[in-house]
């Protein structure tokens, strides 16, 4: 440029390209060799004045241009024309169907420019209505996973889907001609098209089979169920018609069958409402303290060998078929047994069992008390969990054996959670054609030769029918992220149907569905209303109630003796199916509050006795180590340890977090056990400390949680909370309470009918993106959750009462963190909701520690880009699950709950748009609309007709710590326990 | 000769001459120190370095290198704040309240105790900078007229107060203290032999000719300033104090806390006036200036306000019962006196109101090293108290379930490591650079001896 000056006409001259991206760079390269020529020419040449000027001017340009741009700006690129249905900025919902092999939940989901963001209950579903559970809820992070298989797979290597077609296909003709066998291994596939899809392929190769493994099986009731009516099926429950529930180790509200179902309808019978003292009875015996038995009116903890002879005595009492060499009637069943005759048809009795034996005397005892078409129902067959472990059992030896020729895996993962994974892994090794359709990579699909990679379910077509006259829709919200195909339409590929699957199911739904219903005439407004809805209900179809039809002999029950283990599903992992989650991982366990790996729970007394100490590493049976945790409420003599953890082959997240412990199942003749008589364990003198996120468990006889029984709630509904009544009556102030004009936002929290489950706190992590920081940090107490479910014992340490208790910003009218931030970057709104102005936020934290609650959380680290966290905030694709609507929180500065400030703010735009004052119901923040028991309520303090404000004028609300006289928006209603009376 | 005043006796020993005082107090400037000299500045560069590393971690990775957390959010960074604020106090109540008492005992201390108060409060003004989350932005606290509205300061927050009586106080703190050396330092400037040393001490001493008419404006500035700062050292502790007192917090929420912390403060910064005269003395063999009745004076002050510590813990411990609330109730007696904060508790309780007691013996008094043991232990315990109230006030707060111990990282041990280096550097180098003792204070207590009771004279005898 010292040569002279070169002039242009139009500025696009110095911009070879036009306006896009990848000429930026040649412009950029342009304009760095300018640069260069404009210091050479001050440097070499003549220094002339000007020269001088315009390098003195480039650099006071530059320096000013550089400390002004302190981060790199990325571009977001508008559309040129914008397509119909999108509007930047605004949310589109689509209904569709999650179904993971285990949990089947209807769900709307949230789509911001065409990326699924958030996941909600489908309120029009009959089933879960409207509510979700925390692995719904995180579901949606699982799309953004970059550990998933991003191609197709032969040995490792990558490989194209069409060479990978052409060598599978041939080689399934191949084998087909020869006559050996091939074996599609699947967990339960609910889906009709799917299972036509299979029926098609098993057609197209006479030879082959199809095996339902279920981690977790049903195998117990589907063959008891099959012995008593004659038909394998699992019957539909009412929890909500039952007055009393007897449940042995079945975790209902955790991990059984059709939890988020099952709270629902739980929640509705332990709902108070006004004049209305009717409420479930809840009795559970079980080893560890689960979920379930946490929320019970009276809980045994019972050894998992006890459970069979308290059955059969239980029967007896109840004037069923005598057995002999039953245990003595104790007093704790004669009662129970007195109190299941008098709530005749409706009760209902469950057991978590596998055991077909054990359902068996379950079923007895349900039809002895009536129940049978009322509480539970096996004339709506429900369809989950249809696997039977001896189909595995028999595979396992038959892979072994070398007569199996081609094995395909879809949506399960023997190799890990198989009890003798050794013998699958040598019989796997013995298939000839073995084939992995998982959608992210397992322990099982690593040994598999082949590798193609399915789909996850918002990248789906498809369909389910959970129960017999209930069916679900699944539709794709994003094109394939890698380069990946559903698992039905590779099966349709080897086929050699070139069918597409959106296709193959409106088929399916044309000739099988749609003549099952009149309402519309044609099959376009029929397809398009049930997408719509995501949901399709029919009559149900059959012959009613199936007769019980069982003289069949009870055997013996034989006594266990020793230490007995006790294996359960967590309710964040579950059977480890999304372990690589990292938002699961770090959900605190509703009972432990422990994250990222599994324990040895072990009683108090047990502890003492064997002088273990918490975080103690013990070896059960000389194979597995476990750091103990002392657990309230386990059952003497007995650990339990959860599923699910210790994965090893799927994902940066999981691998290596806890142990495996599916090896200590037990393969009884005909069934998967889930626990084991007769365990040894063994000291290792080491601690390894696991991360709670909550540590002390006693209330110190603070009225934290308020509760009474029900008896007591009868006669004065104030009762257990006559502290509040007191309180408001003596509380002194010199200030007027504050008065809003407009809305004046409020939460209402019922404490008998919240389960503790989880969802909201998975639904407000997915909602605010807030971030996950990991083992370490949780155990330094610095989890970033915005909501918090504590959990307090209370009583006998064998046999404690538990309280679940929800705790977010209690938006307090007189907040005690607002004046001592000496920024003022904490402010009280006008409606009430309490504030923070993130960018005001210096981080003296001096707020945090004034809050009484400690809701506020603290930004310890830069957790968003930073490897040292590599969770989804890492990585770029997993940054987008954020929510475009909430900021992302930089180091050093504190947030909390906003009440979902940005969904206030749409309803309130929306109402605005539709020139009407807004109901403050209508707003719905994450943790309320995710709740399975509605047991949340939000809404608008200032309005009479609000939930929320009946809510808080009842004789049960309570404000927590309303002593400080903070003036929460958060009521709290009291826990009400129906004991025996 | 010697001096004596009619109560305290003899204020200076060894029958000095005016200009023995001079020379005997500009010596350690003007000579190469000894070996102990390089190496305790060794050790204090060590800890300096340590110091900033720990520092430089805390800037770029965050606090979130330290062990506090979201239910205790404050921990080492705010105990030694307020630490070293209480041990800044000291110099200045020591100077002014003495100076407005006209208790010319006070003249062979005062500049040590300035000095160390200076030292104290850069190193307590760290902190409150460092435990920031987004220290880059601290600028957000100071009321600046500004675009965004204009966006005030919350005026009502405890932490805003506080900022504005720490710079005050660091401010008055620091004019005071060197406006008393302006007339030493031209002692030294006409004095030395060094041409850098005259021009360096020229500038500093402002042109100081000491004409009558300077000492009349001198005098007067120093009462004036003097008159600001008594006030202050009342304020700033008790504004520390309120960071704590106006919270909700069971165990910060006393009204107790304003007089507590002054008190407080007085006594760390008097047990540090202890600590660092008894090495002055001993080092520098100032003996005729620091004399045993000077060391007397603070023990007895000591011992006194040892008392009111007591009481102070006796009345926080009777109100925790007396008032029934259970959140206080629980912190006193089931965390602290008992619990797992038993050792903390009585760590300051022994420290602060049992060991001081020794004092009442005359001969304790006298025993320079049981003195200066005793005034360790006084900085120990105070420490400790501070520890008590905000870690174990924050780890046992209403709801049980947000309980959470605290122990420090590294980092924070090295923060306060730093800050500890940073101090003895500092201290350091006024021993090398500045006249330890006011010499034309002490020249004015030889003169107002000589008027009274005339020279050679001796009234209350030797010590």
């Amino acid at each position: 440029m010292s040569g002279g000056k070169k002039y242009y006409q139009h500025i696009r001259e110095l911009e070879p390209g036009g306006f896009v991206r990848k000429n930026e760079a040649a412009t950029e390269m342009k304009a760095k060799a300018d640069i260069l020529t404009l210091l050479d020419g001050s440097l070499t040449g003549p220094a002339s004045r000007r020269s001088f000027l315009k390098l003195a001017g480039f650099s006071t340009v530059l320096a000013t241009v550089l400390n002004s741009c302190e981060k790199p700006i990325h571009k977001a690129i508008p559309y040129l024309i914008k397509p119909e249905e999108i509007t930047p900025g605004l949310s589109e919902n689509f209904a569709t169907s999650f179904f993971d092999g285990e949990e089947f939940c209807s769900v709307i989901v949230k789509s911001r420019d065409g990326r699924p963001i958030k996941i909600e209950g489908n309120p029009g579903s009959a089933l879960s209505k409207g509510g979700t559970s925390a692995r719904v809820q995180a579901s949606v992070l699982g799309l953004y996973d970059n550990d998933r298989y991003h191609t197709p797979l032969k040995n490792g290597k990558e490989i194209s889907w069409a060479s990978a077609d052409d060598e599978i296909r041939n080689k399934l003709n191949e084998i087909r001609e020869k006559g050996g066998r091939i074996v599609l291994l699947s967990s339960t596939v609910i889906s009709p098209s799917a299972n036509s899809i299979i029926r098609d392929f098993l057609s197209a190769f006479p030879s082959a089979s199809h095996i339902t493994y279920d981690t977790a099986s049903c195998n117990g009731i589907l063959l008891a169920n099959e012995k008593s009516f004659g038909i394998r099926a699992i019957p539909s429950y009412h929890f909500d018609k039952a007055e009393l529930i007897v449940s042995f180790d079945a975790d209902f509200l955790g991990n059984w069958i059709s939890p988020t179902e099952f709270i629902s309808q739980y929640a509705s019978v332990k709902k108070l409402k006004d004049n209305h003292d009717k409420m479930v009875r809840h009795v559970q015996f079980e080893t560890g303290m689960s979920i379930t038995g946490s929320n019970a009116d009276t809980r045994f903890p019972i050894k998992p060998s006890e459970e069979k002879s308290i059955l059969i005595s239980l029967l007896n009492a109840i004037g069923g078929r005598k057995a002999e060499n039953a245990e003595p009637l104790s007093d704790n069943v004669a009662g129970l047994a007195d109190e299941l005759s008098r709530s005749h048809g409706k009760s209902l009795v469950v057991s978590g069992s596998n055991d077909p034996e054990i359902q068996l005397i379950v079923n007895r005892i349900n039809h002895l008390l009536g129940n049978y078409g009322k509480t539970l129902d096996l004339g709506r067959p429900v369809y989950l969990r249809k696997g039977i472990d001896a189909d595995i059992l028999n595979l396992v030896d038959e892979m072994n054996k070398g007569s199996i020729d081609a094995l395909l895996i879809v949506n399960t993962n023997p190799v890990y959670h198989y009890p003798e994974s050794e013998k699958f892994v040598s019989g796997l090794k013995a298939t000839a054609l073995s084939v992995s359709l998982s959608v992210s990579p397992d322990e099982t699909s690593a040994l598999c030769g082949y590798v193609c990679p399915g789909n996850h379910y918002l990248e789906s077509w498809g369909d389910a029918q959970p129960a017999q006259n209930h069916f679900g829709l699944q539709q794709p919200l994003i094109n394939p992220v890698f380069s990946t195909r559903q698992w039905e339409e590779s099966l349709l590929r080897w086929t050699g149907n070139t069918t597409g699957i959106q296709d193959y199911l409106k088929k399916f739904w044309e000739s099988n569905l749609f003549p099952r219903q009149q309402n519309k005439r044609r099959f376009y407004d029929f397809w398009v209303t049930a997408l719509q809805g995501g949901i399709f209900e029919t009559e149900l179809s059959g012959s009613g109630h199936p007769d019980m039809n069982d003289t069949g002999e009870i055997s013996v029950h034989e006594k266990q003796e020793g230490i007995e283990l006790h294996l359960y599903q967590s309710v964040a992992m579950a059977t480890g199916r999304h372990a690589n989650n990292p938002w699961l991982q770090e959900l605190p366990d509703p009972v432990t509050k422990a994250v990222w790996e599994n324990y040895a729970s072990v009683s108090p007394r047990f502890a003492a006795d064997n002088g273990l100490e918490d975080f103690d590493v013990i070896k059960i049976n000389d194979t597995i180590a476990l750091p103990v945790l002392i657990q309230p409420g386990q059952a003497y003599g007995t650990i339990s340890v959860a599923l699910g953890y210790g994965r090893m082959d799927t994902g940066n997240v999981a691998n290596g977090m806890g142990v495996n412990v599916f090896p200590l199942a037990t393969i009884a003749p005909g069934h998967i056990g889930l626990s084991r008589s007769g365990v040894t364990f063994s000291r290792q003198g080491q601690k390894h400390t696991v991360a709670r996120s909550q540590v002390y468990a006693e209330m110190q006889g603070r009225p934290i949680v308020r509760e009474t029984t029900l008896e007591e709630y009868r006669k004065n509904p104030e009762s257990g909370n006559e502290l509040h009544r007191e309180i408001e009556k003596k509380g002194v102030t010199l200030y007027d309470k504050p008065k809003y004009d407009g809305f004046h936002w409020g939460l209402s929290v019922d404490l008998n009918s919240c389960t503790g489950c989880g969802a909201c706190i998975i639904a407000c992590q997915s909602e605010n993106n807030i971030p996950v920081v990991g083992k370490t940090e949780v155990s330094k107490f610095r989890i970033m959750h915005w909501i918090r479910i504590d959990r307090y014992y209370a009583g006998n340490p064998d046999q404690p009462d538990v309280v679940h208790q929800p705790v977010m910003c209690m938006h307090c009218d007189n907040a005690p963190c607002e004046n001592v931030c000496p920024v003022s970057a904490t402010p009280h709104n006008n409606e009430g909701l309490n504030q923070v102005a993130y960018t005001r936020c210096i981080g003296t934290k001096y707020c945090i520690n004034n809050c009484p609650y400690k809701v506020r959380k603290f930004n310890w680290f830069q957790y968003a880009k930073n490897p040292k966290f590599d969770y989804n905030g890492n990585s770029d694709l997993g940054r987008l699950v954020l929510n475009p609507d909430v900021t992302v929180r930089e180091r050093g500065v504190v947030e909390k709950c906003s009440f979902c400030s940005q969904r206030i703010q749409e309803k309130k735009l929306k109402a605005k748009l539709d020139n009407r004052v807004l109901n403050g119901q209508e707003v719905q923040p994450a943790c309320v609309q995710a709740c399975p028991a509605k047991a949340l309520v939000f809404g608008d303090l200032n309005n009479s007709e609000n939930t929320v404000t009946r809510n808080t004028g009842n004789e049960r609300n309570y404000y927590l710590l309303e002593e400080l006289h903070t003036l929460p928006s958060v009521g709290y209603l009291t826990k009400i326990r129906n004991r025996n009376t | 000769m010697s001096y004596a005043t009619e109560i305290r006796g003899p204020l200076v020993l060894g029958n000095k001459k005016l200009s023995q005082v001079s020379e005997d107090i500009i010596s350690p400037i003007d000579s190469r120190p000894g070996k102990w000299w390089f190496i305790a500045m060794f050790v204090a560069s060590l800890m300096l370095v340590y110091g900033a590393y720990a520092l430089y971690i805390t800037l770029t990775v965050g606090i979130g290198t330290w062990n506090v957390n979201n239910s205790v959010a404050w921990g080492w960074d705010i105990i030694n704040f307020v630490w070293w604020i209480g041990i800044g106090h000291a110099g200045t109540a020591f100077s002014i309240f003495l100076l407005l008492l006209r208790q010319t005992w006070r003249t062979s201390i005062n500049r040590a105790a300035e000095a160390m108060t200076v030292a104290a409060v850069i190193c307590a003004a760290l902190f409150p900078l460092i435990h920031m989350g987004r220290p880059w932005l601290f600028f957000y606290i100071a009321p600046y007229p500004n675009t965004r509205g204009p966006l005030w300061v919350n005026y009502n927050s405890p932490l805003f107060w506080d900022f504005m009586a720490i710079s005050a106080y660091l401010l008055i703190s620091a004019s005071f203290w060197y406006l008393g050396m302006i007339p030493d330092f031209a002692t030294i400037r006409d004095k030395t032999s060094s041409r850098i040393k005259k021009m360096v001490y020229g500038i500093l001493s402002f042109g100081w000719t000491g004409s009558s008419r300077e000492w009349i404006r001198y005098e007067s500035v120093g009462f004036v300033l003097g008159g600001i700062a008594a006030v202050l050292v009342v304020s700033v502790h008790s504004i520390v104090s309120t960071d704590f007192a106006s919270s909700v917090i069971p165990g910060w929420h006393t009204t107790l806390f304003p007089p507590y912390f002054v008190v407080g403060a007085i006594f760390s910064g008097f047990a540090m006036v202890m600590t660092l005269m008894i090495l002055i003395r001993k080092i520098y063999k100032f003996q005729d200036y620091v004399t045993y009745g000077h060391l007397d004076a603070i023990a007895r002050i000591l011992v006194f306000v040892s008392l009111i510590m007591g009481t102070a813990y006796l009345t926080e411990i009777f109100l925790a019962w007396y008032s029934g609330n259970e959140y206080e109730g629980f912190l006193l007696f089931r965390s602290r006196i008992t619990g797992p904060y038993a050792y903390e508790f009585w760590a300051m309780f022994i420290c602060n109101a049992l060991i001081p007691q020794l004092f009442w013996s005359k001969r304790i008094r006298n025993n320079l090293t049981l003195a200066f043991i005793i005034s360790l232990f006084i900085n120990v315990g105070m420490w400790y108290e501070r520890f008590n109230i905000i870690v174990t006030s924050l780890s046992r707060t209403y709801l049980p379930s947000v309980w959470v111990s605290y122990h420090p990282t590294y980092i924070e041990v090295g923060l306060y490591l730093g800050t500890m280096g940073l101090f003895s550097t500092f201290v350091l180098l006024f021993f090398r650079f500045v006249p330890m003792i006011a010499i034309h204070e002490v020249k004015s207590v030889l003169k107002h001896n000589e008027r009274e009771h005339g020279m050679g004279e001796l009234k209350n005898g030797d010590q």
